[in-house]
Parts: structure tokens; C-alpha cells; sequence
């Protein structure tokens, strides 16, 4: 599909998995979502994340928090790239170490973004994802 | 003269501009309010209680680890405060967050009086915010129930 083909965000209903175990960010990342059209669900650390995907439901675009109990962002990567899933998958975190960082983005991530989220950042990667969006 | 509208208008805008000159907050408070709306007319103080939850559960279970004399877990501190921290960048508490990054690095040198005196200040410094927020909001319930608009504060 090309650029002109593809829809904007507010008809072609999107959807996308906020992945992280603190509420305030849940709230937040949720929030963020909803205010630019996309369906969203959440869920509390990696492993909900594949057992959500395990149990047949599958996102375009997952948030992915990096530091969370039981399967952290980088293990829940992995292992979603391993079953062949293909949503983009953009990793949010307050860890700014490079090693982390890179050790995240080779687990299979799409784009990177520091928390805060902010409208201009979660705008930043729609865009870099080729999602568009009226705002 | 005034209406009563105005003077509480005024008297929120001059609040709301002192809470960020003093520092207690910061852009991303900003950014939370550009996300309420007539959907969701109370997010701002719904997330902030969330954060204020977080606070006192993670203040709690730091002291509990700080308060195991002579086997302290600086690592498990140190994970705790990091989560803290994370909280309080998310909702603009400038404050807060300062004290987080002095409470890691305490916890990254195994500095014991360091620590549990940083962790009093980040007690003190949630509650204070806490009692502002509040104090913010009551203003704005003023404004509503008197008929009036919240005016937008450009910071």
C-alpha cells in the first residue's frame, strides 16, 4: 500500500496495546491514545502482552514499557517477534543508558521514545510508523 | 468592581503560575491538562491521584527496606525510587522527581543516613503537592459552581 493509499488514523480505526505496569502511565499512554482515534487496550507487563496475543488479539501498534515485573519490555519483545508477530511495537521508558537502550531497540523494536509520552512525541511515532492522523 | 467570578479567575490563574515559578511543577502538568476535555472533565485530578497512591505505597515499602537495620537492600530501594521517579516526570511534579534522583543516587552509594533522609523529604514534599493540588481544584470548583469558565493559564 502507498503513502496516498493509506487512511488517516480517525477512519481507519487503529488499534494499540499500552504494555506497562504502572497505572499513572496506563492512564496517561491510554488517555493519549484516545484523544487521537486509536482503540486501545492495556496490559500490566510483558507477559499479559503475549498471553493477549497468544490468545488470538493482535494490535498495529504496541507500547511497550521497558522496566516491568515478571517479563520485562525487552524479554516481551523478543518474544512477540519470535512468534512472528509483526505490529510495530515502539518502546516507551525513563531508561536513558544507551546499553539498554540499544539491547531494546535489537529485541525488535520499531522506534524508541523517552517518557514522558506527550501528544508531539506519540504523534512522532505515528509518523515515523507511516500511521497518519488528524489532530 | 470585580465579580466574584473574576476575583476567583484571577486568584486561579496567580496560583497556578506560582505552582510552577516555585517549582513544584513543571511542562508535563501542562501536557496532562491539554488532555482533559468535556469527556473526561476530571482526568488531570483523576491521574494525580493515581501518582498520589504511588507515592504512598512506594514511600512506604522504601521505608520498610531501609528500616531492615544492617541488611539493607539499596538495590530494591534503588528499583522503587526508580519507579517513583517515573511516576512523578509522568505528571509534571518537578519537586518530587528532583528528590527521586537524589534518593537513587544515595541508593547507588549505599549512603543509609542519605537515604532515609531523602526519603523524608520526598514524604513531605508528595504531602505538600498533594495539599496544593487540592487547593487548585477547590478553586476551580469555585469557579465552576459560581458559573464560571476555568481559564486557560498560559505558563
Amino acid at each position: 500500500m502507498t503513502r496516498e493509499e493509506l487512511p488517516n488514523l480517525a477512519e481507519s480505526k487503529l488499534t494499540a496495546l499500552v504494555v506497562d505496569d504502572n497505572f499513572v502511565n496506563q492512564s496517561i499512554h491510554q488517555k493519549l491514545l484516545s484523544r487521537l482515534g486509536i482503540q486501545n487496550d492495556v496490559v500490566c507487563n510483558g507477559k499479559e502482552a503475549v498471553d493477549a496475543h497468544c490468545s488470538g488479539r493482535n494490535y498495529d501498534l504496541i507500547l511497550m514499557d521497558m522496566d516491568m515485573p515478571i517479563m520485562n519490555g525487552t524479554q516481551a519483545t523478543k518474544r512477540l517477534r519470535e512468534m512472528g508477530i509483526e505490529s510495530k511495537i515502539a518502546g516507551v521508558t525513563t531508561r536513558a543508558n544507551e546499553g539498554e537502550k540499544k539491547e531494546f531497540m535489537e529485541a525488535g523494536l520499531n522506534d524508541f521514545q523517552e517518557k514522558p509520552l506527550t501528544i508531539s512525541k506519540l504523534l512522532s511515532i505515528l509518523h515515523k510508523l507511516d500511521f497518519y492522523v488528524q489532530t | 468592581m470585580d465579580t466574584l467570578i473574576a476575583q476567583l479567575q484571577r486568584q486561579f490563574r496567580d496560583y497556578t503560575i506560582s505552582l510552577y515559578q516555585q517549582g513544584f511543577l513543571d511542562d508535563q502538568f501542562t501536557e496532562l491538562k491539554k488532555l482533559q476535555d468535556e469527556c473526561s472533565p476530571d482526568f488531570v485530578a483523576e491521574v494525580v491521584t493515581l501518582f498520589f497512591e504511588d507515592c504512598e505505597k512506594l514511600i512506604s515499602n522504601m521505608a520498610r527496606a531501609l528500616d531492615q537495620t544492617g541488611n539493607v537492600d539499596f538495590k530494591l530501594v534503588g528499583s522503587t525510587v526508580h519507579q517513583l521517579k517515573g511516576s512523578s516526570s509522568s505528571v509534571g511534579a518537578k519537586k518530587v522527581k528532583g528528590l527521586c534522583v537524589t534518593l537513587k543516587d544515595c541508593c547507588d552509594s549505599q549512603n543509609f543516613e542519605g537515604c532515609v533522609r531523602c526519603l523524608q523529604q520526598v514524604d513531605i514534599e508528595y504531602k505538600t503537592l498533594r495539599a496544593k493540588l487540592q487547593d487548585l481544584f477547590n478553586l476551580e470548583q469555585q469557579i465552576v459552581q459560581a458559573g464560571g469558565r476555568i481559564p486557560q493559564v498560559d505558563i
